[in-house]
């Protein structure tokens, strides 16, 4: 007689295991997330805490137009640094996938994103800064005054987010391109394709889904950063993060900062969806693509049979 | 003739290409790079100067015979990942059994909500610990610290072990128990033993985030509970500091030996990043 888990010991157990890692999110993620978006719907009083009645006046004072423009400039800055970092990864990450090298290449790309994030900005710091390195060669050049800092700008802190987040794009990319049949670009390029064409059109749409993922992995963080403009912006590079710590350290806004905080959340939970739903059907273009494989297969042995015909 | 000539094209714009995307991986490996390489350069500079006029050790000698705050912040952070990450793998490990074998209620609800503290910006957790905390009239310190990390560190945990568990034949257990073994027994004897490996990357895994993590901490440290991180924004916020390049040359060091121990995963953790 083989032991088969009775229905209810399972249902015991299985709440044994599961309910202390479920508890804890509970009651440290989910009810503190809940608090935020009842905040939202309040007002502050004069001790920084907040009070009733519900209202959507935090949701209006976010389209005033001090923070419009902080909301808008956060959306370019993300944009922009998201486009920079999907620029470089995809030829940085097709090269590591074609590459023999590939764990030592991994290893390098691991180290900075490992290395410390603070540590990391610091190291920019270090370039930028008025005595930095940077800026004393492009004085010397002339092409930079004395004293002048290449930092405290929207430059730098598109710069640096790059710096920072780049990995998040180049690894998701790496792995994608990695199962790619580099083949299919051979048979595409056989069957008359520019290399242009052939990447346009058969290797963007085999890894569709690395994008998408890399997109999202890499304008989330963005998105909501904090410390980037706070160390290497200046005056006119507050971002959304920024504004969130302000109203809650400073101004003790509490139902401000929730809803910028519910705001930054709703959209990082629809990217991420965008990109659930966006892999979902690449699963079926993969079976699609495999058919084209197959094809472009057949063609090529025809190929093959009328050359040695010939 | 034609033909050759279409050839040749073809092996030219392959040539082309190919050095294309080497040229900007060269290019990305750099600009990964060269901040790393300056700040190590310059904690051997004898001057707080950015022309390299000598070489010296003593900013080392500084960091570690004459940086007691920095050293204090350092323990901390050790003591806030070593419990952390040991409340996470256990309370982790323990969900991702659970879920995988056992019809439970709630068990979709867990499995989504797992997910979550991953995908949201840090700034969101951190704002919405430090509100949790305060409206309970929690003290800022090392324990929200602990709390905070615990809770970031759960997801990796849970999923690095979930994924060790797809690869575990559950008829294994089944031989265990028809055997006489009993869930204890089966649970320590036969599951632990072969997942270790997922629940040590787990570990692993939450010690580096929780040493590494600035922006959560930074809302829910109270006073004189400076983690390292916390440390040094606070020496950063005023300038370039050279006693920071000599902690920045060993932080960087200690990054590459953990790279190269898990060199051999490093394919799946890219997959799992």
């Amino acid at each position: 007689m083989k032991w088969r888990p009775s229905e209810l010991r399972v249902r015991k157990l299985g709440m044994i295991y599961s309910y202390p890692m479920g508890v804890w999110l509970l009651v440290f993620f989910v009810i503190p997330l809940a608090i935020i978006f009842l905040y939202s719907f309040l007002t502050r009083d004069i001790y920084g805490t907040v009070k009733y009645p519900f209202t959507l006046s935090a949701y209006q004072a976010m389209f005033s137009k001090s923070y419009g423009v902080v909301l808008f400039r956060t959306i370019w800055i993300t944009v922009l640094s998201t486009v920079l970092c999907l620029l470089l990864s995809l030829p940085a990450g097709y090269a590591m996938a074609r590459s023999k090298n590939q764990t030592f290449l991994l290893f390098l790309v691991m180290v900075p994103f490992w290395t410390n994030s603070i540590i990391r900005i610091f190291a920019w710091i270090t370039l930028l800064s008025s005595e930095g390195i940077l800026s004393h060669m492009l004085q010397g050049l002339g092409l930079l005054d004395q004293g002048m800092d290449l930092m405290y700008n929207n430059g730098a802190v598109v710069l640096v987010l790059v710096y920072m987040y780049i990995p998040y794009s180049i690894l998701p990319l790496f792995t994608t391109i990695d199962k790619f049949d580099f083949s299919l670009l051979d048979a595409a390029r056989d069957l008359g394709a520019t290399k242009f064409q052939a990447i346009v059109k058969v290797l963007l749409p085999n890894i569709k889904s690395g994008i998408s993922t890399a997109l999202i992995f890499t304008a989330i963080p963005i998105f909501g950063a904090y410390t980037v403009p706070q160390l290497v912006g200046g005056k006119e590079s507050t971002m959304l993060g920024n504004i969130i710590v302000e109203q809650v350290q400073k101004a003790r806004n509490l139902p401000l900062a929730s809803a910028f905080s519910v705001v930054l959340c709703l959209a990082s939970t629809f990217g991420v969806l965008w990109m659930l739903k966006d892999a979902g059907s690449s699963k079926t273009k993969s079976s699609l693509s495999q058919q084209a494989k197959v094809e472009a297969n057949v063609k090529l042995s025809h190929q093959g049979d009328s050359n040695e015909r010939a | 003739m034609k033909e050759h000539d279409i050839e040749r094209l073809h092996a030219r714009n392959n040539q082309v290409h190919l050095s294309f995307s080497n040229i900007m991986l060269v290019f990305v490996l750099f600009f990964l790079f060269i901040p790393l390489i300056v700040v190590v350069t310059y904690s051997f500079n004898e001057t707080k100067e950015m022309n390299f006029t000598g070489f010296t050790l003593q900013w080392y000698k500084k960091l570690f015979t004459d940086s007691s705050a920095l050293w204090a912040a350092f323990t901390n952070s050790l003591l806030v990942a070593m419990l952390s990450s040991i409340t996470a793998t256990i309370l982790g490990s323990m969900a991702a059994i659970g879920i995988k074998w056992y019809q439970f209620k709630a068990r979709k609800a867990i499995i989504s909500v797992s997910y979550l503290p991953m995908v949201l910006p840090e700034v969101i957790v951190g704002v919405s610990m430090l509100i949790f905390f305060s409206s309970l009239n929690i003290n800022l310190g090392l324990f929200t610290i602990y709390i905070a990390h615990t809770t970031f560190n759960l997801p990796f945990v849970f999923l690095l072990v979930s994924a060790r568990l797809d690869e575990f034949d559950y008829s294994t257990i089944e031989a265990a128990r028809d055997l006489g073994a009993t869930e204890t027994q089966s649970l320590f004897k036969v599951v632990i033993p072969s997942i270790l490996p997922g629940i040590l990357s787990g570990l692993l895994m939450s010690v580096t985030m929780s040493l590494e993590d600035f922006v959560i901490t930074f809302f829910v440290t109270g006073a004189g509970s400076d983690t390292l991180p916390l440390y040094v924004y606070s020496q950063i916020r005023y300038g370039v500091s050279p006693v920071i390049n000599a902690l920045s040359m060993i932080v960087i060091l200690g990054t590459m030996a953990l790279a190269w121990v898990c060199k051999s995963f490093l394919k799946t953790i890219a997959a799992n990043s």
